[in-house]
């Protein structure tokens, strides 16, 4: 938060041959963009497993992006379809867990866009600003007491049973 | 690593003068972090890539018993290499060390100096969280197999060929002409001293031929490129020249002999200026100095009718072979060197310019081999109507520093325009006038402006501007029949319409139309205007992403033939460090399998690109061939047992560092 004015926290994943090193060009060329997204560099977008994915989001993600290189230009050949098709069945899933689709965000951007860089983090920024706090702990932690408030008025098993079970 | 295992992590901070420190608050950061759980120490320094910055971890790591360190500098993929050596050299496992990219995606990118202090604290606090789960690691070695593989016989191609042949390496070189030479053959004369250009190239083409380290293909193409860095296995093809290399001697006599009594058919080499008949040598000085038959205009290729006369006339040498086919070679190579040059700008495009509508239009590389002495016309400046120019207008920058076009410079036209000025001038009547017209001069490079001093002596007319127009329209009688050049002078400030006879158009120079193609073939990437990308615009100028593939000359941007060859030097030095080290080292990131959680799905085995998993059925586990794998960790993330793992990128460091990029808001 800087200002006090809230500004959405968003991580990214780059992979190393082509979105990091665009980033990197990026800074070179000192193209100035929002300082909300951290990247972490993986060594191609394969890697990224949905549960990284979601895990960002529960730990307190606004938003997620995935940077990696152009369709036929994976430096391992294919990784960023693989990628490609975990992100349209997240897209799916996402918005079931209240999670809206511009929360997720995959871009292909080679190594020598570095101003794709600049225009990705800055939209994503703008649109995820829009949307407002994603508050997965905060909304952990209203689950969790509300699971245990149900729990205490509960008081022989039979009847946590008959709850749980709806 | 210490007794009871207790993390001591030693966090450094680098200022990089006033790079990272004007924009982060370092000393803040130190702060942040030295609270941080697992951090023994942690210090803000003004250049940490510096000796005595490498020193101070190394002696800290003894003095304060740290096992973990972590640097916030610049990006890893540049001074990685360096902080892990600095660890290794304190005494720990170079792994134990992780950096946080806080210049290139921090402080040069950002404007708000508390958002920028945040950041750095996030992803200073991420690498804290994940160093902790390093593990100690080995890097991989490769073997490197010692023969390369050239691609281009340009001036580039020609010079790494030949510097590494000498130093006793084994290179293929495939060109895809017919001759080995690229556009330098071509030339009169060289900027900016003007000696000839045959008189340079033509020995180091023979020494090309001649040297039983290189193994020549011309008329060649790479079809296929399968393998990595030190194992490279190539596939080349080599297209029919209906002429068996080794048995023809370069005697010419079929040529002579062809049924065609005179050339008939726009010859390549003279940029369709002058005449060659369908069995030809592109040029005299060809290399190698074998024929070739052109299918599309011999008749006996072309209609299976013919006398054979060449074949008479090769006589028992039998070099002629209507019936051979394209050949494919296949070799392998532990490194490869790409000269593909470039291509000119098409001047077409420009419909105002007139080329190819105008036939006194001409584009530079036709008027170099206007004024050359064994060109088309011997050397005399004659016009496509016969007519000797009286007055010339050289337009610089066409297709180059332009929205509509390619908006690079293109670096040599300014100098190759005023090298015709001078051939122009020396070629033709002594009173002809000539005229440059250029947005700027751009004459950096050793001698070069002296040469631009040079030619404004020689009474060459400059005129600042960008030409609009060249038109046939005569609006006066001197306009009559003379091509008009209209023109805003930019000095002088007003509009002029200059007459001439003959206007040259200085292209600019543009990636090859294949470009792309050929960089996927060899899994490297284009910058945005399409020449192959280096791995650093500054420190590894002839390195592409893919090790042990490397660039050289105009294939990676528009130079002139100094650079070219400082370049293709390079390459080839950076081909044999490599070969004479024997092998190389890579980065342990490699995947492999805990076999207790595998449950034998094979979900994983086709999604391996190279093929390294493979499924052992008496076990019914899958098994990761080290070797193979090249450590994408495609295969890690699909795992559904969670039981792949990726040395570098594990789960739980992953992990780690999203809840450590989070951790500070
Ligand atoms: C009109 C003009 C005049 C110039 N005059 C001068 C001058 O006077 N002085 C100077 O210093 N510089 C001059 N230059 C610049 C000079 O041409 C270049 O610096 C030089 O030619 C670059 O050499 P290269 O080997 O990189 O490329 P090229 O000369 O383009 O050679 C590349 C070679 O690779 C081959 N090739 C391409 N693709 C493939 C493929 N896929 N497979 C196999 N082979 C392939 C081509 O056939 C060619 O033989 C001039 C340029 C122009 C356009
Ligand atoms: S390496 Fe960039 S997506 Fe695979």
């Amino acid at each position: 938060m800087t200002n006090g004015e809230w500004t959405p926290r968003i991580v990214a994943f780059f992979c190393n041959w082509c979105t990091y090193t665009a980033a990197d060009l990026a800074g070179v060329s000192r193209l100035k963009y929002a300082a909300n997204v951290r990247i972490i560099r993986v060594m191609c977008s394969g890697r990224v497993d949905p549960q990284f994915i979601l895990e960002a989001f529960a730990k307190g993600a606004d938003g997620v992006l995935i940077g990696g290189c152009h369709p036929n230009d994976c430096h391992y050949s294919e990784g960023n379809y693989k990628m490609l098709r975990r992100f349209q069945l997240l897209r799916r899933m996402l918005p079931e867990m209240g999670i809206e689709n511009d929360r997720l965000r995959l871009e292909w951007i080679s190594a020598a866009e570095g101003e794709k860089v600049k225009w990705a983090i800055n939209d994503m920024v703008e649109k995820v600003q829009a949307l407002g706090s994603l508050g997965m702990p905060g909304r952990f932690q209203d689950w969790d007491q509300e699971m245990k408030s149900l729990e205490q008025k509960m008081t022989t098993p039979e009847e946590k049973e008959v709850a749980y079970a709806h | 690593m210490d007794n009871n295992n207790e993390i001591r992590i030693g966090f450094y901070i680098c200022h990089c003068g006033s790079n990272i420190a004007g924009m982060v608050d370092v000393a803040d950061v130190a702060q942040y972090v030295e609270k941080l759980p697992g951090v023994a120490l942690s210090r803000h320094y003004k250049y940490m890539c510096s000796d005595p910055g490498q020193e101070l971890i190394q002696q800290d790591i003894k003095d304060h018993k740290l096992n973990r360190v972590v640097v916030a500098s610049c990006s890893p993929l540049l001074h990685e290499h360096t902080f892990r050596q600095a660890t290794e050299k304190g005494g720990l496992n170079p792994f134990f060390f992780h950096m946080v990219n806080i210049r290139e995606h921090d402080s040069w990118v950002h404007t708000d100096r508390q958002a920028a202090t945040e950041k750095a604290k996030a992803l200073a606090s991420a690498a804290i969280q994940r160093v902790a789960y390093h593990k100690p690691l080995e890097m991989k070695k490769v073997p490197i197999h010692p023969d390369v593989l050239v691609v281009g016989g340009g001036i580039a191609g020609i010079h790494a060929a030949l510097t590494l042949a000498n130093a006793g390496k084994k290179v293929y070189l495939v060109e895809r002409d017919p001759t080995i030479g690229g556009h330098m053959a071509r030339f009169d004369k060289t900027f900016p001293t003007l000696d000839c250009a045959a008189c340079i190239l033509t020995p180091k083409m023979s020494a090309v031929g001649s040297n039983p380290n290189i193994t020549l293909w011309s008329y060649s193409e790479v079809a296929e490129v399968k393998g990595y860095v030190g194992n490279y296995k190539v596939t080349v093809r080599r297209k029919p020249r209906y002429v068996h290399e080794d048995l023809c001697v370069g005697c010419q006599e079929c040529i002579k002999a062809c049924v065609y009594k005179e050339p008939k058919f726009p010859d390549e080499f003279n940029e369709g200026l002058g005449k060659r008949k369908p069995i030809y040598i592109p040029f005299p000085q060809a290399t190698p100095q074998v024929v070739l038959i052109d299918p599309e205009t011999c008749l006996q290729l072309k209609l299976g009718k013919c006398k054979q006369t060449c074949v008479a006339a090769c006589a028992d040498r039998q070099a002629i072979d209507f019936h051979q086919k394209e050949e494919l070679k296949q070799i392998d190579v532990g490194t490869i060197i790409l000269a593909t040059g470039f291509k000119t700008f098409d001047a077409k495009r420009l419909a105002a310019y007139g080329y190819g509508v105008h036939q006194n239009v001409y584009t530079a590389l036709e008027v170099e081999r206007l004024v050359n002495a064994s060109g088309p016309t011997g050397g005399e400046v004659v016009l496509r109507d016969g007519q000797k120019p009286k007055a010339i207008g050289i337009i610089h920058c066409v297709g180059s520093r332009d929205e509509k076009t390619n908006r690079w410079c293109s670096r040599v036209c300014c100098m190759y325009s005023l090298k015709l000025a001078h051939l122009l001038k020396e070629h033709s009547d002594p009173a002809t006038e000539i005229y440059n017209f250029y947005i700027d001069m751009r004459t950096p490079g050793k001698g070069y402006d002296e040469f631009y001093d040079k030619l404004l002596d020689e009474g060459v007319h400059f005129i600042r501007g960008r030409v609009g127009e060249v038109t046939d329209w005569a609006f006066t009688p001197e306009e009559e029949g003379k091509l008009v050049m209209r023109v805003e002078d930019t000095l002088a400030g007003y509009v002029r319409r200059i007459p001439v006879d003959m206007v040259v158009l200085a292209t600019g120079l543009e990636p090859h139309t294949d470009a792309q193609a050929v960089r996927r073939m060899f899994n490297m990437s284009c910058g945005s205007e399409g020449f192959f990308l280096e791995r650093h615009p500054k420190l590894a100028p002839v390195s592409t992403f893919t090790d042990g593939v490397f660039i050289a000359g105009c294939c990676q941007g528009p130079k002139d033939i100094p650079d070219t060859v400082a370049q293709a030097g390079a390459a080839a030095a950076e081909a044999m460090a490599l070969i004479d080290k024997k092998y190389i080292e890579q980065e342990p990131n490699t995947a492999f399998v805990d076999e207790t959680d595998c449950s034998g799905c094979k979900s994983c085995v086709p999604l391996c690109p190279y093929s390294a998993i493979s499924f052992v059925e008496d076990k019914k586990k899958a098994v990761i061939n080290e070797a193979l794998c090249k450590g994408c960790g495609t295969c890690v993330a699909a795992c559904p047992s969670g039981s792949i793992h990726q040395n570098l990128f594990e789960d739980e460091e992953i992990f780690k560092e999203i809840e450590g990029v989070l951790a500070y808001d």
